[in-house]
């Protein structure tokens, strides 16, 4: 059989030997790798990288697209990497399955500081395995550029480069770096012999990598640093994108679900009849914690649904809002503390302390795009087509919930309307609801979708969390110790980080308490929480000692920090030595996330009625290198707007157990109109790269309750900061 | 009965009972993907598309008092201006240029509320835009929303004004 096109660059392959081989000897996941990437275009030899005949190549990429544009930037990332032209790539998602799990997130998280060279063999074949046995193929963490991208993809593709060019160098008998590459094509130094990747793959594909291929400085780089038009946005403005939510199906039924409104709870009686009589109807599935309807299309499914008068039982139904607060600080009186970070040694020295109490509600992540998924149970497979932010790992949840063996379930990632968080959290019940319809309606594809009503009431919420700060104070009003204790939930540890500012002593404490609801991560996750927390103290510790919060903040972080430099560069920026327009208050934050440190400053103003609002936002992010600028922007602007919503109106609550915000018109979303002026600047240093998706949301709140405290008085320690709806 | 609906310039004989509302009957029946489903409340704006050119909630809208009138969904956009298919609507290539979408799940009704503002209203200032944008974006685009739409106003006027 003649060979069409090659794969090369394995997951391993990052300067091991070892590791290449161990990649090599597994043997029937190379051949599924195949089989799954490319089964009607003949042979591929297992990896993310597949270069065709016709000089085209082809990525896989081992994430999610929510929104944030990775395929564009990790394809860029590539592309410069290996000397071709934009055009001629080609970027797709990797499939579901363990020969795409992804070893360089793991290594990002495990080794922030880099993997020693003695030891990367080990360390390569380590993180691969462990990508595997996670089922790691996760979207999160503001990782897949400064990871994925910058320690796997981009070193695959300088490797691939190397060798491509090794074989044209083999082949004509001339020293490799005698040879250049533009486009794709190997030139020797006259110009006289030409070879297109394309036409070298093959043979190039029964070769080694290199082992330590060298990658690209900053001076040349062709493509990253300036960026290049997102791939996905052509389909996105014509309505041709395809979300999981727009699969289609021969046969395809469609379920909508209630689950019990108090979380936990079981469904305990319901009458099918009332949703059999309507039209389109097809039956009524009785799950354990929910009642599904499925029909031949939404609206029929829907009505049915509505029809039913289920009865639930269980769960936490005397809950409500002010409860639940009521627990968490009763929990922070705990003596059952865990010590989450402690640093230097406490002392008494001090004049005076400062202490305060601050608390955050529980936020829904309402992505655009409804939960949905869509399953198939026929002849002994399950099928399922969704819109989640862990392929991998939600082909492993399916394959527990299902019984069936792993290569009997296969998940299909389809694009994905938001995420935020909401795909990855941990309890995935519209996976088990979608597997128990698709088992009742077998053989018979059902899509299963959740209301807004349901994907209200039934989130993943961020956290609920309140904590109590006191710091010791000097002379000056400087803080010489930090004392902290925050809640957490068993579910989702609520991390908590050293303050960046010099403070003698810092003692973080969590104290572990339940939650009446389910609880996930939600953009930023704990930081969201944190930021506000610290940064709204260090304003007030400021206030106290009647500093500007901008220099009091200077005045405890070294010279030339990444910090220091942020916050001048901010002044500059957002003109903070000269006096704040007549009636507008100034607030400003910073907080470190992802490896990226990002400095606010946020002017707000009372309109004709006295309500104050949100006029505008300066934002100085340093994430080292700014791999795509555009994109990058667009990732800061649109948390710097998520972090104002929240801040401002968004507060899941609950009563009688239940949540109460049922749609949009409960949970007031940032519109257009309120949508202040936004200032992105970009610091870029020679640190290592940072994140970029989750790291303008922290320092919102913080520098908007700064502001909004001092145009009504207050001192700001809870949020919303507008009045709930429901 | 079968109802007629004149969706996009083409007749198209609907089996849905009356009451469904419209948005079920793009998506479902006429397998037309490209109006998205949000809150079925008209509260989101993602289900926006024009009825006889006004911009219109689709998922509070039954399809039976949709006899006689023209629907327009985002995949005709481009034939309202008079472009055939395969070209863009100003808006839509003024929305790459800015490359407005993040997820994109909300931008086709984003788009079609903002063609029918700047049918009514060719050279919109920021109060107008802020009036006629009321589409729920949790990516955060409304920056490049608002720049996005004063790009194609004075795209369009000044082509008309050549």
């Amino acid at each position: 059989m003649k060979r069409r096109t090659w794969l090369l660059g394995t997951a391993a392959a990052l300067g091991g030997g070892v590791a290449v081989g161990l990649f090599w000897r597994q043997g029937s996941l190379r051949r599924q790798a195949q089989a799954l990437t490319d089964p009607a275009r003949g042979q591929l030899l297992g990896g993310w990288l597949r270069i065709a005949p016709d000089n085209t190549v082809t990525l896989y990429v081992p994430h999610s697209d929510m929104g944030q544009g990775v395929m564009t930037t990790l394809g860029m990332m590539v592309a410069d990497e290996l000397d071709i032209a934009w055009a001629q790539l080609r970027v797709e998602q990797a499939p579901a399955h363990g020969a795409f799990a992804n070893p360089f997130f793991v290594e990002g998280f495990l080794m922030p500081g880099g993997v020693p060279q003695a030891v990367r063999p080990v360390a390569d074949m380590a993180f691969g395995e462990l990508a595997r046995y996670a089922r790691l193929q996760i979207t999160g963490g503001s990782a897949s550029v400064r990871h994925t991208g910058q320690r796997g993809l981009r070193v695959v593709a300088a490797a691939a480069r190397g060798l491509l060019v090794e074989t044209a160098a083999r082949r004509w008998s001339v020293a490799p770096d005698t040879l250049a590459v533009q486009d794709g094509v190997v030139s020797d130094s006259t110009g006289a012999r030409r070879a297109t990747y394309g036409e070298l793959a093959q043979e190039a594909a029964g070769r080694r990598l290199p082992t330590a291929p060298r990658l690209k400085t900053r001076e040349q780089f062709r493509l990253m640093g300036k960026g290049v038009p997102r791939l996905d946005i052509p389909d996105k403005v014509c309505g041709r994108a395809r979300y999981g939510i727009d699969l289609q199906l021969p046969g395809l039924l469609v379920a909508t679900v209630q689950a019990s409104p108090v979380h936990g709870g079981r469904l305990t009686r319901v009458d099918d009849a009332p949703a059999l009589a309507v039209p389109g109807v097809k039956s009524v599935v009785r799950l354990p914690e929910a009642v599904a309807v499925v029909a031949s299309g939404y609206w029929a499914a829907h009505r049915g649904l509505a029809a039913l008068r289920p009865t639930f039982e269980g769960g936490e139904a005397q809950a409500d809002s002010a409860s639940a607060m009521a627990r968490l600080h009763e929990a922070l009186t705990s003596a059952d503390t865990q010590t989450v970070v402690e640093t230097g040694r406490a002392f008494d020295a001090s004049v005076r302390r400062h202490v305060a109490r601050f608390e955050v509600p529980w936020l829904h992540h309402a992505t655009m795009e409804p939960i949905n998924v869509t399953a198939q149970w026929a002849d002994g497979r399950l099928l399922v087509w969704g819109s989640e932010q862990d392929a991998l790992g939600a082909h492993g949840n399916l394959v527990k919930i299902s019984g069936l063996p792993p290569e009997a379930v296969v998940f299909t990632p389809l694009l994905l309307g938001g995420g935020f968080g909401r795909r990855s959290a941990p309890k995935k019940n519209h996976l088990e609801q979608a597997v128990a319809l698709a088992r009742a309606c077998s053989p018979a594809p059902v899509k299963l979708i959740w209301s807004r009503e349901e994907d209200f009431t039934q989130g993943a919420y961020r956290p609920a969390v309140a904590t109590t700060i006191e710091a010791a104070l000097d002379g000056q009003g400087m803080p010489v110790s930090w004392v902290q204790r925050f809640t957490e939930t068993p579910d989702l540890i609520n991390e908590g980080y050293p303050v960046p500012y010099r403070i003698g002593h810092q003692h973080l404490q969590s104290v572990t308490t339940g939650s009446p609801v389910r609880v996930g991560a939600w953009r930023s996750v704990a930081h969201s929480q944190h930021g506000f927390f610290t940064e709204s103290f260090v304003n007030e510790l400021a206030r106290a000692a009647r500093q500007d919060p901008l220099a009091y903040r200077l005045a405890l972080l070294p010279e030339g920090s990444r910090h220091h430099r942020v916050l001048l560069e901010l002044a500059e920026r957002a003109d903070w030595r000269q006096a704040a327009p007549a009636g507008v208050a100034r607030g400003v934050a910073m907080v470190e996330s992802f490896g990226s440190v990002v400095g606010e400053v946020i002017e707000v103003a009372l309109d004709g009625q006295r309500r104050p609002v949100v006029k505008r936002v300066v934002a100085v992010v340093d994430c080292g290198f700014l791999m795509h600028p555009d994109t990058g922007r667009q990732q800061v602007e649109g948390a710097i707007l998520m972090g104002l919503s929240a801040a401002l109106g968004e507060a899941i609550t609950l009563k009688d157990g239940r949540v109460q915000q049922r749609n949009f018109t409960d949970y007031p979303i940032l519109r257009l109109a309120q949508a202040p002026v936004i200032e992105v600047h970009f610091l870029e240093s020679d640190g290592p790269l940072g994140g970029l998706g989750e790291v303008g949301l922290p320092p919102v709140a913080p520098a908007l309750a700064q502001a909004w405290g001092q145009l009504t008085g207050q001192t700001i320690r809870r949020l919303p900061l507008l009045p709930a709806v429901a | 009965m079968p109802l007629t609906l004149r969706i996009n310039g083409t007749s198209r004989e609907v089996q849905s009972p009356p009451e469904t509302p419209l948005l079920w009957v793009i998506r479902d029946e006429l397998g037309l993907t490209g109006t998205k489903f949000g809150c079925g409340i008209a509260a989101c704006g993602a289900c926006t598309v024009h009825v006889d050119g006004q911009a219109t909630r689709s998922c509070v809208m039954p399809v039976q008092v949709m006899a006689g009138r023209s629907v327009t969904t985002i995949e005709g956009l481009p034939a309202t201006v008079g472009r055939p298919e395969g070209e863009l609507h100003p808006l839509q290539r003024a929305w790459i240029q800015a490359q407005v979408p993040q997820c994109g799940y909300c931008q086709s009704g984003m788009l079609m509320a903002a063609a029918a503002l700047l049918k009514a209203t060719p050279r919109p200032t920021d109060a107008d835009i802020d009036a006629a944008m009321t589409n729920i974006c949790r990516c955060g685009t409304y920056p490049r929303v608002r720049r996005a739409i004063h790009a194609a106003a004075q795209a369009m006027t000044s082509r008309e004004a050549a």
